[in-house]
């Protein structure tokens, strides 16, 4: 039974948009309005973008503190390809995508010969310079710190005005199941196995006779590849890319994304993504009306996420193996009070 | 030449101050292990203290006020948050992560995300002539304060008991706990003293930068990590140093190249150094 859950809420995401039911509270307008819709496809990018950095976080043990550079790669790459020089967004897409895995693959050969926290702190200074640079408008290319609206000359017209929303959303339902794919199989293959291995003993897979450089660099292209796809998809559903998607805050929210949903799990990160962008703009709307600090979303989301360090250890993914004894134990006692 | 001896001065103000941030990281992470995102927050805490009092008990009274409430806020997480966690390195990690997140957006709905403008001395704002050149007095003030505390630092850790079990514990922490030295306690006073030098950054860097604003630890705490890593995790003398080559670098690089080029030529440099030497200067073993 288990198995054919992700495909029935993979059809439900789908035709969501066609129907009109309201949730009050949850929503603001009925699920096929352009501002429920577009609330949805930022939350299906945050869950791609999180599961794919899971790769690397949860999966490999490596603890990059600058994914959003590559993100930002793919954001602003294809900004830049369709903004200033007019290409379409078909061929855009692959050279940002293409481009980012490059870089990945550049950055990744010097940041993997350190391990552990010094790697951490130079895929930081890197992301940092990502960041600058973004910030600094070189050329005119980025907008600086207004960031770079998105020109729609370039794009095709099913994906451009406040009507085809919808199209937008699939587009980002239609790339997290490739990341979910391209994820799980990676998963399922001995390199996926290998990464696992490395997560727990770095020593015991260089003893078996394989490179963990080599390894560790293949994940970490792959992740970076994924990420901008993921920013491609952000850039087209927010209208254009801004510092944001540069900046080191990205990365904390998707390591938070991943932790909370339980890192390293199948579907964990992926929860964790859908859950932490819901809440960010929800409670960016809501906030005004809540009194002092619950009026900033990253207040009650820092908050949250300690709370869940300390006592969700295996974040949402975690949770069902621990309803398990507690489920346990309420029907044994219903079974001791039955009269039979 | 006047050029010159301005950009070193500058460039020196600058290392004052990743040096007063990178020194309590470093020590922080040579003995407890832990990489604290939160140091950031250490240093809103003793600006935005001094900030909020100086009208009230007057600027000196003001300042000491800023780093006891910084080092008050870096034993308290120390003891609350870091302390539970011991030995699980990541969860630690993550839980500064969520601080730095959480601490940056109390801040910003109490005084709000704008800028508030900083007092400072008002001899800071002279400026002094050093063979043609006319450098601002509040240079000199960072200076002073990063080499007070530099000799400061090194006087405490070679000449006290907490400072032999500090140096003791960066070397190898078990062994300290096999000689019947609770070295937990050492972990809160390493963790209220980078506190307070935090918090005398944030203080000094709002006299600086002539303003404060709740995003100002994030961006100085890039920096501070990039000189702590290029100085060897736990070592004083290495973050002095690397901090002055990184402000320097920083300074020279920003004026004579395009503008940013500055803070690109200091990630170079990380790259370089981590190569190169991927102890870092100082050579202790950087491992996680």
């Amino acid at each position: 039974m288990k198995r054919f859950v992700p495909p029935a809420l993979l059809l439900l995401a789908a035709v969501a948009p066609f129907s009109t039911l309201a949730v009050p509270g949850l929503f603001e307008g009925p699920l096929n309005s352009p501002g429920t819709l577009q609330l949805l496809a930022v939350c299906l990018v945050f869950g791609a973008l999180a599961l794919g950095y899971d790769l690397l976080f949860g999966r490999a043990g490596l603890l990059s503190f600058g994914h959003a550079l590559y993100i930002a790669a793919g954001a602003y790459g294809v900004d830049i390809l369709v903004s200033h020089y007019g290409w379409s967004l078909w061929a855009a897409a692959p050279v940002a995508v293409l481009g980012a895995a490059t870089l990945a693959a550049l950055l990744g050969s010097v940041a993997l010969r350190t391990s552990g926290i010094a790697f951490s702190m130079v895929t930081l200074a890197f992301a940092q310079v990502g960041f600058i640079l973004v910030n600094r408008d070189p050329g005119g290319l980025t907008g600086g710190e207004e960031g770079l609206p998105m020109v729609t000359a370039g794009l095709p017209s099913a994906l451009v005005g406040v009507t085809n929303t919808v199209n937008l959303y699939w587009l980002a339902l239609a790339v997290l199941v490739v990341i979910v794919l391209v994820v799980h199989t990676i998963d399922r293959a001995p390199l996926g196995r290998t990464l696992i291995g490395l997560r727990d003993d770095e020593r015991r897979i260089a003893v078996v006779g394989l490179s963990p450089y080599r390894v560790k660099l293949l994940a970490f292209v792959v992740a970076g590849a994924l990420a901008a796809l993921g920013g491609v998809v952000h850039a087209l559903v927010v209208g254009g890319a801004s510092p944001h998607v540069a900046s080191s805050d990205l990365t904390l929210a998707l390591i938070v994304m991943a932790v909370l949903g339980g890192a390293g799990t199948r579907w964990g990160a992926l929860a964790g993504g859908l859950l932490y962008a819901y809440l960010d703009q929800r409670l960016a709307r809501l906030g005004g009306d809540l009194p002092g600090p619950l009026s900033e979303p990253l207040f009650l989301l820092g908050t949250l996420f300690i709370l869940a360090v300390y006592f969700v250890p295996g974040g949402l993914a975690g949770l069902r193996t621990r309803w398990e004894p507690l489920r346990r134990a309420v029907r044994r006692r219903q079974v001791a009070d039955s009269p039979t | 030449m006047s050029t010159v001896i301005l950009l070193t001065l500058t460039g020196l103000g600058l290392a004052a101050l990743y040096f007063l941030i990178a020194s309590g990281l470093s020590l922080v992470f040579g003995l407890a292990g832990v990489l604290n995102f939160a140091h950031g927050l250490f240093l809103s805490a003793g600006a935005y203290a001094t900030w909020w009092a100086a009208p009230h008990v007057g600027l000196p009274l003001a300042v000491v006020l800023g780093i006891v409430a910084a080092a008050a806020t870096g034993a308290l997480v120390e003891l609350v948050l870091i302390r539970p966690l011991y030995a699980r390195h990541t969860e630690q990690v993550l839980v500064t992560v969520g601080l730095s997140l959480a601490g940056v957006a109390l801040l910003q709905s109490v005084w709000g995300a704008d800028a508030r403008v900083f007092l400072r001395p008002a001899w800071a704002s002279q400026v002094t002539g050093i063979l043609g050149a006319n450098v601002p007095d509040d240079r000199f003030l960072l200076i002073g304060a990063a080499v007070l505390v530099l000799v400061a630092l090194l006087a405490f850790l070679r000449w006290t008991r907490y400072g032999l079990i500090i140096r003791a514990g960066v070397e190898n922490r078990a062994m300290v706990r096999a000689l019947g030295i609770d070295v937990r306690n050492a972990f809160t006073l390493v963790f209220a003293i980078g506190g307070a030098l935090a918090g005398l950054a944030g203080i000094l860097g709002g006299m600086y930068f002539t303003s404060i604003s709740p995003g100002q630890g994030a961006s100085l705490l890039i920096f501070a990590f990039i000189v702590v890593v290029i100085g060897g995790l736990g070592s004083i003398t290495g973050s002095a140093v690397a901090a002055a080559g990184v402000g320097l670098l920083q300074q020279f690089v920003n004026y004579y190249g395009t503008a940013g080029a500055g803070d690109v030529s200091v990630v170079v440099l990380l790259a370089a150094v981590l190569l190169l030497r991927p102890a870092g200067v100082a050579g202790k073993a950087v491992t996680a």
